[in-house]
């Protein structure tokens, strides 16, 4: 069975403010894909944490996108490329994308796919509260740049947009 | 039981402290009393472990149960969502739920003791047989394991993932599903699910045998080191199958002692209440539990992979059951009583875990369309469950509105608190007494517990290197005379 070749990986924790940032962008393009439209290739995943186990899932993809939130990107979004990076979160949970991307190294022996971080600006993440409205404009204007990138589904294009930081 | 629990005097005594645990799932800390010539004279393995389901549940409707109780766990949520599952059943009184729902529990429960079981093992305790204990704590965890063993690392990883899919098949998410429900399950599987898990079967058997063979070669090469490591005479405890076969969702109760002798056998395990105390000591915050006939000295027991293939009469997979036999013949008879043989039994239900998988996904009840039964409603529901790490109890009782009044836990880990400490304590007198404390001599005391798998919340730190730090303390004084720190990235260093 012939894997999509585009995965969105969105990550967070519904019940935590804006944290729910990454698994509405998903729910949201989700909803979009019932409406119709070019989704073949595209898969949508989204999970609490990143843990080493989703190396796995970049496997035999042709491009990856990490949605989270995030306290320390500017609004509304950014854009950025990725590289995999053995960095401290490997002691956790909770692995960065670009650790990730270092497990998919380690245990395949091959560079991963190319790979993109979209984060989404956060303010509150507090237990038990909604979206902001900060956050759900961050959403939107994140979720209307998700258009352009879906409609360019190649690394080179979404590398003139998204440098290495 | 030890005499290093409580030390006769303390007054002239250091405390060392290891907080936390690493490598183990959640928060935990052991404390040795050391005197001037470096004697231990007490060791107690601390559990910082809060146990406020029990409360908060109270007054929710009884239906919440199986998926709020699994908030308990990040690693094995399968195990809380099921036993309550269990329990619910018997508040809405179904007795015999349909063949498809329990037969996709079962398949839930096998992808989920095969995830467990891998995470634990490759992620957690596979550095301490392929490292020395001298390895720099940088290098001894799951990303030297990548570097140095990539081929091991990889299939521990993609087990654990294939698990994750069982359970993603059959409870919604790999992780805090929401398949079983009051009196069955809300879904069967799909032929297209079915077939997509099959693909990848026959190579995680494969994988569920090399590893076997890794571990029984770790103990041909240091047998004395395995056999005598932290080792303990115990009774055992766990779930059987009706005909004595090894069961990790249903069963009766089997208790054995130290020889082998059954203590009760099939009992119905809602009257566990009736064979089974719990005891509470002023030092910890967790419970005792012991079997009441034997009372709380002699009656402690052990749960888990070691107890439930000590137990049974034979494990109803073939591949497994070889393995069976092998690891049992080491025991001439007896019960194996060596602790670090843990890792080996729970690579054996690894293995029962994939061809069980294989006979459920093989069978047609899967694909059926009746999923869930009631009946009479009742007050009282007890569910019990073979976890990854242990027997799991959950009780409850609702009233006549159908909200809970009264629950109670017993978790895997809190059956094997005694042993645990006294096989800290074994190690203390063993491998430290007398002995100036070191990195790698206090990493021998969390080779003992890690053998347990404990799940001591599930909050944080599974992987990798838990910043550690080791306090020499002035009893009287408080004052602090040394202390040995290891960071997050494994670096060691002393610290004034």
């Amino acid at each position: 069975m012939k894997v999509p070749g585009l995965l969105i990986l969105a990550v967070g924790n519904p019940s935590r403010g804006d944290d729910a940032l990454g698994p509405l962008f998903l729910e949201r393009l989700g909803e979009l894909r019932e409406r119709g439209g070019d989704w073949e290739g595209v898969e949508l995943l989204t999970d609490f944490q990143l843990q080493i186990e989703h190396a796995i899932d970049l496997e035999d993809r042709e491009l990856v996108l990490f949605v989270d939130a995030s306290v320390s990107c500017l609004p509304p979004f950014e854009f950025t490329r990725l590289r995999p990076a053995c960095d401290t979160s490997y002691t956790s949970h909770a692995l960065s994308p670009a650790a990730v991307l270092h497990v998919y190294e380690q245990i395949d022996r091959m560079p991963p796919p190319p790979a993109f971080q979209l984060a989404i600006r956060g303010e509150r993440f507090e237990l038990g509260e909604f979206l902001g409205p900060a956050a759900e404009a961050n959403l939107a204007a994140a979720l209307e740049f998700a258009g352009r990138l879906l409609a360019q589904r190649d690394a080179e294009s979404w590398a003139r947009w998204g440098a290495f930081p | 039981m030890s005499t290093l629990e409580t030390a006769a005097r303390q007054d002239y005594l250091c405390r060392v402290a290891i907080d936390p645990l690493s490598r183990v799932e959640g928060h935990g800390k052991v404390t040795l009393l050391v005197d001037k010539d470096h004697r231990i004279r007490q060791a107690r393995l601390h559990i910082v472990e809060f146990r406020g389901f029990e409360k908060f549940i109270q007054g929710r409707p009884y239906w919440e149960l199986p998926v709020v109780v699994q908030r308990l766990c990040g690693i094995c949520p399968v195990s809380h969502h099921l036993a309550a599952a269990k329990a619910v059943d018997q508040l809405i009184g179904a007795q015999d739920i349909p063949p498809t729902a329990e037969k996709i529990r079962r398949l839930m429960h096998c992808g989920q003791t095969l995830q467990s079981h891998a995470v634990h093992f490759f992620h957690l305790a596979s550095p301490d047989f392929l490292f020395d204990f001298d390895v720099t704590t940088a290098q001894r965890n799951i990303g030297g394991v990548m570097a140095d063993y990539p081929d091991i690392a990889r299939q521990g990883v993609r087990l654990r993932k294939y698990g994750q899919e069982i359970i993603r098949a059959t409870a919604g998410k790999r992780v805090h599903g929401t398949g079983a429900i009051p009196g069955g399950v809300n879904k069967s599987l799909t032929l297209q699910e079915r077939n997509a898990l099959l693909v990848d079967l026959d190579l995680m058997i494969q994988w569920g045998r090399n590893i076997l063979k890794l571990i029984k070669n770790a103990y041909s090469l240091n047998p004395g080191y395995f056999t005598y490591f932290a080792t303990i005479r115990t009774n055992y405890l766990s779930l059987i199958r009706a005909d004595g076969a090894l069961d990790l969702y249903h069963g009766g109760l089997r208790a054995k002692n130290d020889a082998g002798g059954i203590l009760f056998d099939h009992l119905d395990y809602r009257r566990y209440h009736q064979v089974i105390r719990e005891q509470v000591k002023p030092w910890s915050y967790m419970k005792f539990p012991f079997i009441n006939s034997l009372g709380p000295d002699r009656g402690w027991y052990r749960v888990g992979p070691l107890a439930r293939i000590n137990n049974c009469d034979f494990i109803p997979t073939p591949l497994a059951e070889e393995e069976r036999k092998e690891f049992m013949a080491l025991g001439e008879g007896e019960p194996i009583h060596v602790t670090l043989a843990y890792h080996w039994a729970r690579m054996i239900e690894l293995l029962h875990a994939v061809e069980a998988i294989r006979e459920l996904l093989l069978d047609p009840d899967i694909f059926g369309d009746e999923l869930v039964v009631r009946g009479e409603m009742a007050r009282e529901g007890i569910g019990v469950i073979e976890a990854p790490r242990g027997t799991l109890f959950h009780h409850y009782r609702m009233n006549e509105d159908g909200l809970i009044e009264k629950a109670n836990l017993i978790v895997s880990t809190t059956n094997n608190n005694q042993a645990m400490n006294e096989s800290i304590r074994q190690v203390a007198e063993r491998y430290l007494d007398g002995k100036e404390l070191t990195e790698p001599l206090l990493n021998q005391i969390e080779v003992a517990v890690r053998a347990y798998d404990p799940c001591l919340s599930c909050a944080t730190h599974a992987l990798g290197q838990m910043p550690l730090q080791v306090e020499l303390v002035e009893e009287d004084s408080g004052e602090v005379l040394g202390c040995l720190v290891r960071d997050a990235d494994g670096a060691v260093h002393g610290r004034e």
